[in-house]
């Protein structure tokens, strides 16, 4: 599209300054920030957690949070200051000329009421139409955004929709007004790859079609080279630097900017294959699971070798998570056997002695969860150390150094930290040294790195192979992430369904024949190529993508 | 009738300011965000408040006796209330101005961030505490001493039927109020106290096993509390205190014992489901299954890792569960099973001094006996629910 930048602005932000309420004092959000967007055109707004992306979002609609506020700085939309603007004016111009799609569909969806309800509420509102014409409107929209049975989709529920299907659902709640600027915060975050990029493409259509002014807020570099014109890069509150999108791609000029670029390419050398006569170590046999009288595991087999990385990838539901809680023990398969060094394991971890809990270990997705709040780093790691090898005292306290040596993370200054006091990352190594205090033989990582933000997930997955060097580990690694499954796998099992699809090393994996599910999953993640959807559109066709492949799928 | 067309004309008048004062305002500052944006309600709202605290102050100030020299109750014991009240409010200033220059650096910051009802609450809970620990020692009396004169008036002034020696007055056979006061702290607070520990240690530990463990033992406890909640509380307790008291003398064990007892099982049921409740959301974190996976035991599982998680919500029932079991104190030795006499009990109190109440119209100084026995269980109560407010407020996040 061609944008003409000699016309005003849609939005002028000059020199911005927020600031959060914290502690008993203002900090700083964000520091003088400038933003400029014209007519039509798509800003990709990037940047870590923290680095007040939806901060500044939520403030070129004029609008703050509790506990934030402007210190200084215009936020000048169409020519109205919206930061001096009276309340009357300001929403008489949000949701009519200023929409806002929530990371969350679900979470922002009131469920006490139907979607077309909710749909209808700000054009009836702001007196753009009436509850028919929206009504009938909304279900343009609809088909527009190619949800299934537009016409009868609205008269549903929020929980009885799709989390996809529900993004769009929002997409189009914000066009109802057919708004100038929409600011997306995230929107597909939540949401698997095969989903996202219907996601994606609906949302870059429907843009287009209106010639909507875009903010766009993520944090996946590739969603953002898709979508926007321009790319803005934060960096904790301060503006790193803006370009166009393939300039900014191909010729990033500050540092920080080229490290984000970096992270994709991490990526491990292929190890010698395994002899064929090597025990695995853990080896799951024909496993059956239910839960309840609902089957979810059919026949799931694979061997984990030592020294190796196991990937098992798939969308949500396709019975990852429950093979680990099968390995585990957790859930008790109905049928089949899981063998540890050869040796079968009882399949309920009651049941397992001292030593066979001790070699399987598990690191989750969620840090936050998986630590307890209220107790010590320095106890967290030290009770597993002291639970299966009764060390104690200088000993224990050794131990626990040498281990938190091993994650990188200083014991001088985190032994008596509580989990809320540290990042993302380091939660997450402090979840990883856990595992490592029980000195296992195999690890289960379940979406260790897919909270975290693309630079500290990089620093988690080298610090994982290099302690799978050091200590000749063995990880089954659950992901839906395929870059992930290139940096660090050596074997990759696709599962679908409750059943494995395909299974074997990287190499092969990553080249074709695939089957069809493991080929629409790869195709299905986005590239820093900003033609890359553009490109697959073309090959595949709007229907051949994403969930409704898998339903064409047998 | 009339009273309703001046209600009318004052509520009418209010919304007329409302409105004046916003555009004056909106005129006067020259479209200042402030009254801008400020909402008509709002503006109504205040002018509201205002006219409720101009009629409280001319109240205030008309007089306490008519031309003919007979009281005005209702003015005299407005006077009362608004004295308190001022007396709470300067008492919980300080108290907070204190607490934000005197202590460590952990206890200022939090004086400073706690709101000023906190402050009170914890000031009204130390002053009990301090009276109900060294009651022997601070009361002028014993609690069962008959002195000389009954039916003295509160006051101690002479002129008005009181006597120095008696600041509170005494009550129908001449026990001193003020010293039954306190050692009704003592009474009531304590045996409240240990009755709340004993139901938490019950309700909480057979909680937290049925969150754990789950299974047919988590269904025949939480069945059997559902039972024991279907019956209204203090008509159970009257029930098993009336079978109790036969049972008493014959066992030698004071009735008070079963009193603990019988109130601390009723108000396990309570704490249990609290617990259940709150212990069901921790076991199924990541981390306790992660202490499960490394085989902890049990004890582990719920007093290192559910324990730690569940304090801030058992703490803040902990404070309303002392309310309640406070006033089922008072309200059994109000109905006469509860804590017996000679023992000063502020239940027992409300009950023997409550006819004193109908003097309230041409005598106020004469109904103050029973509202003072009243009014201690009241100022309790609301400065425990004060700090149970800001406790919740803290836990659950919320900000403002």
């Amino acid at each position: 599209m061609v944008i003409d930048r000699n016309k005003p602005p849609l939005l002028k932000i000059r020199d911005l300054y927020l600031e959060g309420w914290s502690d008993e004092d203002w900090s700083p959000i964000i520091n003088g920030v400038d933003l400029t967007l014209s007519r039509g055109e798509v800003l990709g707004l990037i940047g870590e957690s923290g680095a007040g992306k939806s901060t500044l979002g939520l403030a070129a609609m004029g609008y703050t949070r509790d506990g934030v506020r402007i210190k200084s700085g215009t936020v000048e939309f169409d020519g109205v200051d919206l930061v001096n603007a009276p309340l009357s004016k300001k929403r008489a111009l949000l949701g009519k000329r200023i929409a806002y799609v929530a990371q969350s569909a679900a979470a922002s969806f009131n469920p006490a009421h139907k979607i077309i309800e909710q749909h209808t509420e700000a054009p009836v509102r702001h007196g753009v139409m009436n509850k028919q014409e929206s009504i009938k409107d909304g279900m343009a929209l609809y088909e527009k955004l190619r949800l299934p049975n537009p016409e009868e989709i609205g008269f549903r529920y929020p929980h009885q929709v799709s989390g996809g299907q529900l993004q769009r659902a929002m997409t189009a709640m914000a066009m109802s007004c057919r708004p100038d600027l929409i600011i997306f915060d995230e929107p597909t975050t939540a949401l698997d790859v095969t989903t996202q990029i219907e996601v994606l493409a609906s949302i870059r259509d429907i843009v287009d079609q209106y010639d909507t002014a875009a903010i766009y807020i993520t944090h996946d570099l590739a969603v953002v080279a898709q979508m926007a014109d321009r790319i803005k890069v934060l960096l904790r509150g301060d503006h790193v630097e803006t370009a166009d999108t393939r300039e900014m791609l191909e010729r990033p000029k500050e540092d920080y900017t080229k490290s984000l670029w970096a992270v994709r390419s991490f990526e491990r050398p292929q190890k010698p294959k395994v002899k064929a006569d090597a025990t695995p170590v853990l080896s799951v046999q024909n496993v059956d699971a239910s839960y309840g009288t609902t089957p979810v595991l059919f026949d799931v087999s694979f061997d984990i070798h030592a020294g190796r990385t196991v990937a098992v990838v798939g969308e949500s539901g396709s019975g990852k998570s429950t093979t680990a809680r099968c390995i585990t023990g957790l859930l008790p398969p109905t049928d089949g056997q899981i063998m540890l060094d050869g040796e079968p394991l009882p399949l309920d971890y009651r049941k397992r002695n001292k030593d066979q809990l001790r070699q399987v270990q598990m690191i989750y997705q969620m840090a936050d969860t998986a630590l307890n709040p209220r107790i010590t780093v320095g106890k967290i790691i030290s009770r597993p150390v002291q639970f299966y090898r009764g060390l104690t005292g200088k000993a224990l306290r050794k131990r626990v150094d040498d281990l938190m040596h091993q994650i990188e993370l200083d014991p001088d200054i985190y032994y008596n930290r509580l989990p809320g006091e540290l990042s993302g990352g380091q939660k997450q190594r402090i979840g990883i040294a856990r595992a490592l205090a029980a000195e296992p033989k195999f690890i289960i990582c379940d979406e260790v790195t897919s909270a975290l933000d693309q630079l500290v997930a990089e620093g988690i997955l080298r610090l994982l192979a290099k302690l799978q060097d050091e200590l000749n580990l063995s990880y089954m690694f659950i992901t839906h992430d395929l870059a992930t499954v290139r940096a660090i796998a050596d074997e990759v099992v696709v599962m679908k369904e409750g059943k494995v699809v395909e299974q074997g090393g990287k190499q092969e994996m990553f080249t074709p024949p695939h089957h069809p599910y493991t080929d629409l999953l790869l195709s299905s993640v986005p590239e820093m190529d900003p033609d890359w959807l553009t490109k697959l559109l073309e090959e595949r066709g709007v229907d051949n993508i994403g969930d409704a492949a898998v339903g064409k799928m047998v | 009738m009339s009273i309703w067309i001046v209600l009318l004309v004052v509520l009418v008048a209010i919304a007329v300011v409302g409105w004046l004062l916003r555009f004056g305002m909106q005129t006067a500052t020259g479209n200042a965000p402030y009254w801008r944006d400020l909402p008509y309600s709002v503006a109504f709202g205040y002018v509201f408040m205002v006219a409720i605290v101009l009629f409280a102050g001319w109240f205030y100030f008309q007089p306490t006796e008519t031309e003919a020299g007979a009281p005005v109750a209702s003015v005299t014991f407005f006077r009362w209330a608004m004295q308190g009240l001022i007396i709470a409010f300067i008492m919980a200033f300080g108290f907070k101005l204190l607490g934000s220059y005197v202590g460590t650096s952990w206890s200022t910051k939090m004086f400073r961030s706690m709101p000023l009802t906190a402050s009170f609450g914890i000031l009204v809970v130390l002053i009990y505490a301090v009276l109900a620990i060294f009651a022997p020692l601070i009361a002028p009396h014993g609690q069962e001493v008959i002195l000389a004169g009954a039916n003295t008036l509160p006051g101690g002034n002479v002129a008005t039927g009181g006597d120095p020696a008696y600041p509170l007055g005494t009550d129908s056979i001449g026990r001193d109020i003020l010293s039954r006061l306190i050692y009704g702290a003592q009474n009531t607070v304590g045996i409240a106290f240990i009755t709340t520990i004993l139901a938490f240690l019950i309700g909480a530990t057979l909680g937290f096993l049925a969150a754990t463990l789950g299974g047919w033992l988590d269904q025949l406890l939480s069945r059997a509390v559902d039972v024991l909640m279907a019956i209204p509380s203090l008509i159970f307790a009257l029930l098993l205190m009336t079978i109790a008291a036969v049972w008493a003398p014959r066992l030698g064990i004071p009735l008070t014992v079963f009193m603990v007892l019988i109130i601390a099982v009723i108000d396990s049921t309570r704490v249990f489901r609290l617990a259940r409740a709150v212990a069901g959301n921790i076991v199924v974190m990541d981390y306790v299954e992660a202490a499960q996976l490394r085989g902890e035991g049990l004890g582990y599982l719920i007093f290192k890792e559910v324990l730690p998680n569940a304090t801030a919500p058992l703490l803040a029932e902990f404070g309303l569960r002392f309310c309640f079991v406070f006033l089922t104190i008072a309200a059994l030795s109000f109905l006469g099973v509860g804590i017996q006499p000679p023992l000063a009990d502020w239940g027992t109190m409300v009950r023997d001094l409550a006819p004193f109440i109908n003097f309230a119209q041409f005598a106020p100084l004469a109904a103050v006996p029973p509202l003072l026995a009243a009014g201690a269980i009241a100022l309790l109560t609301v400065g425990v629910n004060f700090i149970v407010d800001w406790m919740l407020h803290k836990s659950s996040g919320l900000k403002d």
